[in-house]
């Protein structure tokens, strides 16, 4: 129970980095602690205590693999939106790079042209 | 047939930055997508009204994952296609002078394929995919100028929709929890069976969230007006016509009334988050002097109609009401189309505006059926339209959600939509005396520019305006808006379709 | 920009083509140990952005330039679309493995995934292709800074 409070703790600590803070690189940061935070959940929603890694081996029976082994969903589904994640970081650095081209700051109260 | 949606504009989307890097063929690009644009058109047209799955790689539904066409899906299917066609047309001449193409095109079809595999997939982590496919293409094209303020808007707009992605990762990890299956017609079985409903409520949380900010109902709405406006304007025309409809209320309305049966609660909680929706943004785009800007806002609030159209519907089902929930849901479907229709009309002519008066300003321009009559007139229609005048579609889909609130005894929804379709009415007369009446004010920049290629687009959408309106005949209505309601309506017929019980 | 000290060079070179071999091995057995294209990908985009900071960009830029990353990537999606497709024409539906069902290897043996590791080649080159490209981008930027 403390593992999955832990990985809402980490959520909790990305979203407060996204609302509150200014600079972009933390908000970009933020996003990223999100992300893994969602991800850890993920994994601990497949775990088994003392089970093994869902791997077929050599000389195992299958059914005494799907008695041991964990949940191998939950772990195809991260390495997915860690790809997905990967794209939007990837987009975000660089338009953050632009961005401070353009305006010659991370402070996101300095960058301003739109209303509202 | 079915994976060839996504499969096509993937392989264009891989296969045009690819020619870009050896040459710049700005026409091929453009005629290529605008194949591909109508192959799918075709495709969508011919398969409309069908009942099919797909099994992908061959797998069986609640293991593999399987794409579905019912009535909501082959509905949807059109509507993409049909806006992404129109609007290719209209970036063929608009777009012609920028460079990047390839990448623009590329980036549009890989946004295509995403929107087309939410249309039609089965499985909640496999949409959630397709969304992020097409969120991440939206989020670069509205960049695509690359001027400061174009950066700011997509930064904006990538900030809320990578906040907006994780809490549905989150909605979906709680589902997969509490449920035990991503597919989302063996969700709706084994919802019923879970003992702790909590865990369903919370992901219902995080899916409206989620997928609110998506569709930028009200409180998740900031980034929309900026990345609408900024945006290339075929973009903006994709954006506001499809992309939000889609990824927001199509995704949503998907899980919640297929795959968790619509949860205790939720369809009020539709129905009111659309009534601010439709309310607040028309209050706000009273106030704009920015064409695109005004038509973002009114984006904000037309996507209120539609969900909360949608959000009644729940209401009647779960009151045990079907007739009135059927034409409930119809409205909000019928709307749909309309705003597409419109709303994608009516950003094509601002691109137009632009182009002549070369600003955007209501307070500097004027006058614009002197300058050029045709788009002045499908200006007019689709503002008349969107402000749901009598004979054009906008007026007949507002039509049936006041008559499904009335009858279902909802008064004070009732009330709301008449009176925001009367705010909706005082600010197009605001752009109808700005813009199109009176004599011609501000610099004309190009006169030579309103060629073919900008109106013709623009005609086409206008046709489409006054001929949807036949959809309110019920004839018509049973055969095209009816079996999408259903779809929604009846979720065991959806388990039928995919699982075969 | 030319790269950085002697010591940093020699380590690179002695130490890179183990990396690249390690990321090709892990893409081509993802069907049978843990890994696969993804991770494969990254540790050959990995080796190559090693390369680049140990040497310089413009020594890399012969070897293997943006274009060229760029290239490998467009060419490695749509190879993983044309494997879909063949299993759409000449399997059960799009993605199926149909070379296994024709003709199934030995199961813990490298030839037994069907069209399993022709697809995660194809992701490895993807991801590597993709990843070096991200690098380069971000790397051009402060180029442009400096200047």
């Amino acid at each position: 129970m403390l593992t999955y409070l832990l990985a809402f703790i980490l959520f909790a600590v990305g979203l407060y980095s996204v609302i509150n803070k200014r600079n972009l690189i933390k908000i970009i940061m933020g996003i990223i602690i999100m992300e893994h935070a969602v991800n850890a959940f993920l994994i601990l929603i497949g775990y088994r205590i003392s089970g093994k890694a869902p791997i077929l081996e050599k000389g195992t029976s299958v059914t005494e693999f799907v008695n041991s082994a964990m949940d191998p969903l939950p772990q195809a589904l991260v390495i997915t939106s860690i790809v997905i994640s990967l794209g939007v970081v990837a987009l975000m650095v660089a338009l953050a790079v632009r961005l401070y081209q353009h305006y010659g700051t991370f402070d996101i109260t300095e960058i301003r042209k739109l209303r509202g | 047939m079915l994976p060839l949606f996504v499969a096509i504009p993937l392989g264009v989307g891989f296969l045009l930055p690819l020619i870009e890097e050896f040459r710049e063929r700005t026409r091929l690009f453009a005629v290529t997508v605008l194949l591909e644009t109508g192959l799918l058109l075709a495709l969508s047209l011919v398969k409309f009204g069908e009942k099919s799955i797909y099994r992908l790689g061959g797998w069986p539904p609640p293991i593999g994952i399987n794409y579905v066409l019912d009535g909501l899906s082959s509905l949807v299917l059109v509507v993409i296609s049909g806006i992404a066609f129109v609007t290719v047309l209209f970036a063929m001449t608009y777009m012609s002078k920028y460079e990047n193409l390839g990448k623009f095109y590329g980036l549009f079809s890989l946004m295509l394929a995403g929107m087309y595999g939410v249309a039609l997939t089965g499985d909640v982590f496999n949409m959630y995919v397709y969304l992020e496919v097409a969120a991440i293409s939206s989020y670069a094209l509205v960049g695509f100028n690359r001027g400061a303020e174009e950066l700011e808007a997509s930064f904006k707009y990538l900030i809320m929709g990578a906040v907006g992605s994780v809490f549905i990762l989150l909605g979906i990890a709680f589902l997969y929890g509490s449920v035990g299956s991503l597919n989302i017609a063996d969700i709706s079985v084994r919802v019923s069976e879970v003992s702790d409903q909590s865990f369903i409520l919370l992901s219902t949380a995080l899916f409206i969230v989620g997928f609110g900010l998506k569709a930028a109902f009200i409180p998740f709405h900031s980034w929309l007006p900026d990345a609408h406006s900024s945006a290339p304007t075929p973009i903006s025309a994709m954006l506001s016509g499809v992309l939000i409809k889609v990824l927001g209320v199509y995704a949503l309305s998907r899980i919640l009334f297929n795959g968790l049966n619509l949860p205790s609660l939720t369809p009020q909680l539709l129905t009111w988050i659309g009534a601010g929706s439709m309310f607040i943004g028309g209050m706000i785009a009273l106030g704009q002097n920015d064409l695109k800007r005004l038509l973002a806002y009114s984006s904000i609030s037309q996507m209120g109609y539609i969900t909360l159209g949608l959000g009644m519907g729940g209401i009647f089902i779960s009151q045990g009401k079907p007739a009135i929930a059927t034409l409930a849901l119809i409205g909000g479907l019928f709307h749909l189309v309309n705003h597409a229709t419109y709303k994608s009309l009516l950003f094509l002519f601002s691109g137009g505006v632009e182009r002549i008066f070369g600003t955007r300003d209501l307070s500097k321009i004027g006058g614009i059926t002197r300058v050029s009559p045709v788009s002045g007139a499908t200006g007019t229609i689709g503002t008349l339209s969107i402000s749901g005048v009598p004979p054009f579609n906008g007026f007949w889909s507002k039509l049936v959600i006041v008559i499904a609130a009335i009858w279902g005894g909802l008064y004070p929804i009732a009330g709301i939509v008449l009176f925001t379709s009367a705010i909706t009415l005082a600010y197009y007369l605001k752009v109808q005396r700005e813009l199109f009446l009176g004599e011609v004010v501000g610099e004309i920049a190009d006169k030579g520019k309103i060629s073919p290629g900008i109106y013709v687009p623009l005609l086409i959408l206008a046709i489409c305006c006054i001929g949807l309106g036949l959809l309110y005949l019920p004839e018509i209505r049973g055969i095209v808006l009816k079996p999408a309601a259903l779809a929604l309506q009846e979720g065991s017929e959806y388990t039928q379709l995919v699982l075969g019980l | 920009m030319s790269g950085m000290s002697p010591i940093v060079k020699t380590v690179t070179r002695w130490v890179s083509p183990f990396i690249l071999a390690f990321g090709i091995y892990i893409a081509l057995t993802g069907h049978l140990t843990p890994g696969g294209g993804f991770p494969g990908g990254v540790i050959i985009a990995g080796c190559f952005v090693l390369l680049t900071l140990a040497y310089g960009k413009e020594k890399v830029d012969g070897v293997f330039s943006l274009k060229s990353a760029s290239v490998t990537d467009s060419l490695a999606s749509l190879s993983f679309l044309c494997m879909g497709l063949l299993g759409y024409v000449f399997g059960r539906g799009f993605l199926n493995n149909f070379i296994q069902s024709g003709f199934p290897g030995k199961a813990f043996e490298l030839l037994s995934g069907g069209n399993m590791p022709i697809i995660n080649v194809a992701i490895g080159f993807k991801v590597g292709g993709s990843l070096f490209v991200v690098f380069a981008y971000l790397a051009l930027f402060r180029a442009i800074e400096e200047e």
